[in-house]
């Protein structure tokens, strides 16, 4: 049998499938179902500095081939996430996570990646500068390469973890932003995150959801998460964690071809509990019929012999 | 919560836009009264939560208002399909604070779920009265059923057309009871709230992501901070909510 194992900054995970922050919760009602040791990591839900309720309701819509959501970053706050999140989470998952970070400002994004860096759960930061949900933040951060850039620098300063950033499709020029980054010294990038989308119910004319405007994921934004990973690929020599709809172990494979190192799950793990642990169980098969002895050496496959 | 797969047995319209599906299959999951399952529907990203309306041996019994494509879907399946479930979904109703005549007040499609706790109480032995609130006699839900395990019921419709004229309020004021358990409509909770003269449970309803506590996305306030409808609730003690905080 093949190895699964892929290597992301230093830290070798058995596997590249991580549920992706926000689709996850912090593991334990996913824990309840199957053993969760089984995935390569799980990114935990968006942590900010202040806890947050988030948007109003609705905040969930329907679309064709997947869903909106206007959430809104709601968690209990970086405090409360170390303090007793973090330790529930070492009872059930006896691996390293990711932290997902957003912030409201560059002192908000440095206030709680230092406090997270420290723990030793912790094996990289995912940092979000591309939330489409909330305003004055969020994904201001992620649509200039400048923002983004002061970003990646102020937190590399407080923390010795690796700084992923997690950017955007709701830009013109992805390749950019995720080369200031490079440049401002991120060990890797993390996309897409969703995009900006919206529903209008037709009986009441108005937005489906409270907030009008929320974040669309699901297959749909597949081949577009997989063009943007090609593409950020061929500009930067960090790795790359893709996701963008992937729900199955062929669209893994897929995404470690166009050049993602490992590969998040959002959307599917909301209506198959079970997709991220299925995806891990498929993939020395699905190696197996594509010739791939080493995860790892397919990494980017689809640039070569261009 | 468990995975199944369920076959769709009879699926009938009750009025002019519910219907009532039975499902067979292992129902073990559902324990409890108020608590929901979650469909997935071809053609359909997101599943479909709906309440238990009653549950018995390898079966489950749920009642639906169509609203829109999805549910528009179900009322299409005929016998024999088989969809992808997600049971024993939320936490129910807690019967233990029924006291000895509790009182069970449904409005409109907030209905069935009603109908297991009645069931569930008057199996404990308790004297259940029963309001249903509809906009018109042709929209009456379930009546008989309740009747059939031995509840008193009335009923109310807007128009005048079936029982007393008015609102489930306008029953209840004349009624004496130990407790109360409701289902419906956020309007009809808020007149609830002026009318009521005992603590009780309201089920809540909103669009929900995954339907089991992982995406954030049906949280409600209440006093000991943000809830999940779908983990937390679906029904909650009326005196832990936020009320002004409600949409």
């Amino acid at each position: 049998m093949g190895s699964t194992s892929v290597i992301l900054s230093g830290w070798e995970l058995d596997n590249p499938v991580i549920p992706a922050s926000g689709t996850f919760g912090y593991g334990k009602e996913f824990a309840a179902l199957y053993d969760i040791n089984c995935l390569g990591s799980f990114s935990f839900k968006g942590t900010t500095r202040e806890a947050r309720f988030g948007n109003p309701t609705p905040r969930i819509a329907e679309c064709p081939a997947g869903m909106l959501n206007s959430v809104g970053l709601q968690n209990p706050g970086v405090e409360h996430v170390l303090a007793h999140e973090l330790p529930e989470m070492a009872t059930y998952f006896h691996k390293k996570v990711i932290a997902n970070v957003s912030g409201f400002s560059v002192e908000d994004y440095v206030y709680a990646c230092e406090k997270l860096g420290k723990s030793e759960q912790v094996g990289l930061l995912e940092v979000n500068v591309s939330c489409p949900n909330v305003h004055h933040g969020g994904m201001t951060f992620g649509t200039s390469p400048e923002a983004a850039a002061e970003v990646t620098r102020a937190v590399k300063a407080v923390t010795d973890k690796p700084v992923y950033i997690k950017l955007t499709p709701n830009v013109t020029d992805v390749v950019s932003i995720a080369k200031a980054c490079e440049e401002a010294g991120a060990d890797g990038i993390s996309l897409i995150n969703t995009l900006l989308g919206m529903r209008i119910d037709l009986k009441t004319r108005r937005p489906v959801l409270a907030q009008r405007m929320g974040g669309y994921s699901g297959p749909g934004i597949f081949p577009v998460a997989l063009r943007m990973v090609y593409q950020v690929y061929e500009a930067v020599k960090i790795p790359i964690i893709g996701m963008g709809g992937v729900r199955t172990a062929e669209d893994v494979l897929e995404m470690l071809f166009a050049g993602a190192t490992a590969v998040q799950i959002g959307a599917a793990n909301l209506t198959d509990p079970y997709v991220c642990r299925d995806i891990v169980e498929a993939l020395p098969r699905v190696m197996e019929q594509y010739g791939i002895e080493n995860l790892q050496d397919s990494i980017g496959e689809a640039h070569h012999g261009k | 919560m468990q995975q199944v797969l369920l076959t769709v047995g009879r699926n009938e319209r009750l009025t002019s836009d519910v219907f009532r599906m039975e499902l067979t299959g292992d129902v073990g999951a559902i324990t409890t009264p108020g608590q929901f399952i979650n469909l997935k529907l071809d053609g359909f990203s997101l599943r479909r939560p709906i309440s238990v309306c009653n549950v018995g041996e390898n079966r489950v019994t749920v009642v639906y208002r169509v609203v829109g494509g999805g549910t528009a879907s179900m009322a299409d399946l005929r016998p024999g399909a088989v969809l992808d479930t997600l049971t024993g979904l939320g936490n129910g109703f807690d019967t233990s604070k029924s006291g000895d005549a509790p009182l069970l007040i449904g409005g409109g499609v907030g209905t069935p779920p009603l109908l297991f706790l009645c069931r569930k109480l008057r199996e404990e032995g308790k004297r259940v009265q029963v309001v249903l609130g509809f906009r018109s006699a042709s929209d009456v839900l379930l009546a008989e059923e309740f009747r059939a395990l031995g509840a008193e019921v009335h009923i109310a419709t807007e128009d005048g057309s079936f029982g007393t004229k008015g609102f489930v309020t306008d029953v209840i004021k004349t009624l004496p009871y130990s407790y109360f358990y409701t289902c419906g409509p956020m309007p009809m909770y808020r007149a609830l709230r002026r009318t009521v003269a005992t603590e009780g449970q309201y089920s809540f309803e909103e669009r929900m992501g995954c339907g089991f506590g992982a995406c954030m996305g049906c949280s409600c306030k209440t006093l000991f901070g943000s809830k999940r409808i779908c983990a937390d609730g679906p029904v909650f003690e009326g005196k832990e909510i936020l009320w002004e905080a409600q949409a």
